[in-house]
């Protein structure tokens, strides 16, 4: 009965999402409030239609019903019951439920708001939203179908289809095959539920985008209602990037955090033209300019989302055939180019709308360093996007299959990465419309120093890599001119106000939450950098083959191998566990259970390490290989990653500054005053 | 030079730095000589790819062919291959795809090249629509400077100026 259930409610939501569609445009076309105000009940429904889906796809999940394919491909019934909740994002179907649940949720919100300054973009709205929650529900109904079952005909083959084909009984497998154990790790419960988050809020302000071209409202109320939006999904999509990075860290066990896989660089792509899209939104709020590049930036971003989400779980991109024979290659693509297609034509439909309401009056104002900044974030998005499609483009054209790796993309890179460093120190002192070397110049005289003689410390100290010497400068420079910025800020309201030191930082904090919060970021981003300076230029490793009680020298430490075992887990492993002592100079630190995992339903093993982690370095042992027949002796891989736990660290302040940018503000808040328009205005901080 | 010309002469030579960076190869260190031990084993498999499974460097895959691919480099390290020759024969027998950067060759150039292209076209794209910008405001300031003579206007340009602040 659940599978009808699920199925009948996805079926149920994907008529409501495109009723709502039809209707919204209908009641657009017309001018009928009624058919909108239907249009927006029926999206409203979505949510918790595909609710009814998930929860039958859970009960499915935790009740063992190997019957329905997808539970069996992705539990098996030794999985504890939280792997078996978390395995509804695990696998395709299952995971392409679970973004259309998502959309639905954000749809439903967005839809729940006061719309009565914004009546005339409510119907775009849904269309947008919906259409994009439809495509979803439309590809899980017929393509990818987690509730189908399998049948045995009388002929003693197993087919699966979800309802019952005549003379075939129904077949149940004793077992299931088991999540991919990779991801039975705490890292995965969260992961792609924060990636998925950030994929779909990014479609809000796609939605809104939209509706600004087609109703041809074309001032800034879209930037404004959506900004928050933008923030959360940035914050959430940032947070999945980062928890992604620390489940590599922790299960992959190659002693890196970030391998350029084409996966990977599926959910970064979205985040380059979103942290671009932030930053310039800020000079359309300001300055009036830049509208068409702003709609162009979201216009990317959501179809990058899309191709984001098509990527991370398919893996289509690994060959043609692979991307021939998938059910959903084509529908992904078509649907990408469609929308992308019919975006752009909307845009420029409306171009001379946009344009400018001010002019650049400076090479050095904030304004055009921002574009700078786009430039660089674009160009990163340019190198990656490249390097994934290339493989594909060369197997089509030469027949050969070629890898693009790690040396591809931090080569090209790293430059532009140091770029956005380096704007990121100038940004945030010069000023909108116009700078000049002199004013900048006089603000950033000290910090720089500073970071010079810290640098010079660092050469002094031995330190010769080039490459390191730039990384750190910058990142000190960053640091600091942001730091005193926020001193110099504060200094002046301590004076002007009489207030004490720490009240008066509080303060500007709050009444200034996006440009502090947003200073706060750029200091996480230099934590994060510092500690991927650390791990990418310094990281060493040594390997070998110890008897019990030998020892592996590395970077001043030394582990020593104590003991190993071999038993079973209850949960359906075979633990190979060693025990190690880790000493330096001579003195005991630690002990570390470096393990190799057997999961007998997988049959696959996962290699998992013993961390050691300090401010300042992680020593992370790995066991790579133990004979039962030589029992004496083991093989362990130990690396030494300088800095690596900054780059964590920096992931925590990330999110309080996010935090502190994105809550919304209790007080009155004064709106952006442009060139063209003088006369602030105090409205209310609503949005 | 004028400051703009300086700031743009400066910009450029930024981007023209990160755009050579991007054809220079990273300088490999080479195993030498004795018996093979697992990092100088290591330091090669590091830079092939394993044939089988999707974009994991064989150093680290933990399969069992993986394994044997590398006793087989170690092998070939004690036999006094060097690491160009090991790396030749892995490309050999499993194609171009063992390494972890497409041959520069033929077809493969595209993908070193059109980066910095488009890169660069951006670059030009952004600094002709940042001049064609700036260019109006410039010829004010001249007409502003030109205006400021008349000390009236001086006065309330001054005026203008301070409530901006």
């Amino acid at each position: 009965m659940l599978p009808e259930i699920g199925f009948g409610a996805l079926v149920l939501a994907f008529t409501a999402a495109v009723y709502s569609v039809l209707a919204a445009l209908l009641g657009e076309r017309h001018q009928r409030a009624d058919l909108v105000e239907s249009a927006r009940r029926s999206q409203l429904l979505t949510w918790p239609l595909l609710t009814i889906s998930a929860v039958s796809l859970i009960g499915l999940l935790v009740n063992n019903r190997f019957d329905v394919s997808f539970v069996y491909e992705v539990t098996s019934r030794s999985m504890p019951t939280y792997l078996k909740i978390t395995a509804w994002w695990g696998g395709q179907a299952g995971s392409l439920v679970f973004w259309a649940w998502l959309m639905a949720a954000f749809a439903s919100l967005v839809t729940l708001r006061k719309w009565d300054r914004d009546a005339e973009f409510l119907p775009w709205v849904i269309v947008v939203t919906s259409t994009t929650l439809a495509f979803f529900l439309g590809l899980v109904i017929f393509a990818e179908n987690p509730f189908a079952r399998y049948w045995q005909t009388m002929s003693g083959d197993v087919v699966e289809r979800m309802f019952r084909p005549a003379g075939t009984l129904p077949f149940v497998p004793q077992d299931g095959r088991g999540l991919n154990p990779l991801l039975r790790h705490p890292g995965m419960i969260v992961h792609p539920p924060l990636l998925y988050l950030g994929f779909v809020s990014f479609v809000i302000p796609y939605a809104f985008a939209m509706a600004t071209l087609i109703t041809g409202r074309t001032d800034d109320r879209w930037i404004h209602i959506t900004r928050r939006w933008t923030l959360w999904a940035w914050l959430f999509l940032s947070l999945g990037l980062v928890f992604g990075a620390r489940w590599a860290y922790d299960v992959l066990g190659w002693g890196g955090y970030w391998g350029w896989d084409p996966v990977e660089i599926a959910a970064f792509m979205p985040w380059l033209t979103g942290t671009a899209f932030l930053h310039s939104v800020m000079i359309q709020e300001k300055r009036g300019m830049l509208k068409q590049w702003n709609m162009l930036l979201i216009i990317l971003t959501y179809d990058l989302v899309i191709f984001g989400t098509f990527l991370t779980r398919s893996g289509v991109l690994s060959s043609v055939h692979a991307f021939a024979q998938s059910a959903i290659g084509p529908a992904f693509f078509g649907f990408i180019g469609l929308t992308f297609v019919a975006s752009v034509a909307l845009l420029l439909y409306r171009w001379n709308a946009l344009r400018a309401e001010a002019e650049m009056k400076s090479m050095l104002s904030r304004e055009a360093l921002f574009l700078l900044n786009n430039l660089l974030f674009l160009s990163v998005l340019i190198v990656c996007f490249w390097g994934v499609i290339f493989p594909l483009l060369s197997e089509l054209v030469t027949g050969q299959k070629v890898t693009v790796g790690p040396p591809f993309y931090e080569r090209a890179t790293a430059p532009l990465f140091a770029g956005i460093m380096a704007l990121m120190a100038l940004a945030p002192l010069s000023a909108w419309g116009k700078s000049t070397w002199k004013t900048l110049g006089r603000a950033i005289w000290k910090p720089a120093l500073l970071a010079l003689l810290i640098t010079l410390g660092l050469w002094l100290g031995g330190m010769r890599n080039l490459v390191a010497i730039i990384g750190f400068f910058l990142v000190a420079l960053v640091t600091l001119v942001t730091l005193y910025e926020i001193w110099r800020a504060t200094r002046a309201r301590q004076k002007a106000q009489k207030e004490p030191f720490l009240i008066a930082l509080g303060r500007l904090f709050a009444r200034n939450r996006r440009r502090y919060g947003g200073y706060l970021v750029h200091i996480s981003m230099m934590m994060m950098a510092l500690g991927i300076l650390g791990i990418e230029l310094f990281q060493s490793e040594t390997q070998a083959t110890l008897r019990v009680g030998e020892s592996i020298n590395l970077s001043g430490y030394q582990v020593r191998y104590d003991e190993i075992a071999r038993f079973p887990a209850p949960d359906g492993r075979e633990v190979t566990r060693a025990v190690v002592s880790v000493y330096r100079d001579g003195k005991y630190l630690a002990e570390l259970h470096p393990r190799i995992d057997f999961y007998f339903d997988a049959q696959q093993t996962m290699t998992i390490p013993g961390q050691y982690s300090t401010l300042a370095d992680d020593l992370y042992v790995l066991l790579v290989d133990w004979q039962p027949v030589s029992a004496e002796q083991a093989t362990f891989k130990v690396y030494h990653n300088p800095l690596v736990n900054w780059l964590w660290l920096g992931a925590l302040v990330f999110i309080a500054a996010i935090l502190i940018a994105a809550w919304p503000q209790p007080e009155m808040e004064v709106l952006p005053v442009r060139a063209a328009d003088r006369s602030p205005l105090r409205v209310g901080a609503s949005d | 030079m004028t400051k703009r010309g300086f700031s743009i002469a400066v910009l450029l030579a930024i981007l023209l730095l990160g755009v050579l960076a991007f054809f220079q190869p990273r300088q490999v260190t080479l195993a030498q000589g004795g018996t093979p031990t697992d990092d100088e084993v290591n330091r090669i498999a590091r830079q092939l790819y394993c044939p089988v499974c999707e974009n994991t460097p064989l150093d680290v895959c933990p399969t069992e062919a993986c394994r044997q691919w590398r006793e087989l480099i170690r092998q070939m390290l004690a036999e006094g291959k060097s690491e160009a020759e090991i790396k030749q024969y892995f490309v050999e027998y499993y194609g171009a795809r063992v390494l972890s950067e497409p041959p520069r060759q033929g077809f493969n150039w595209i993908v070193y090249v059109l980066p910095p292209l488009m890169i660069l076209a951006g670059v030009v794209l952004l600094f002709r629509t940042l001049r064609s910008w700036v260019k109006p405001a410039a010829v004010d300031e001249q007409e502003v400077e030109q205006l400021s003579a008349d000390p009236l206007v001086r006065k309330l340009e001054e005026d203008l100026r301070r409530r901006e602040k």
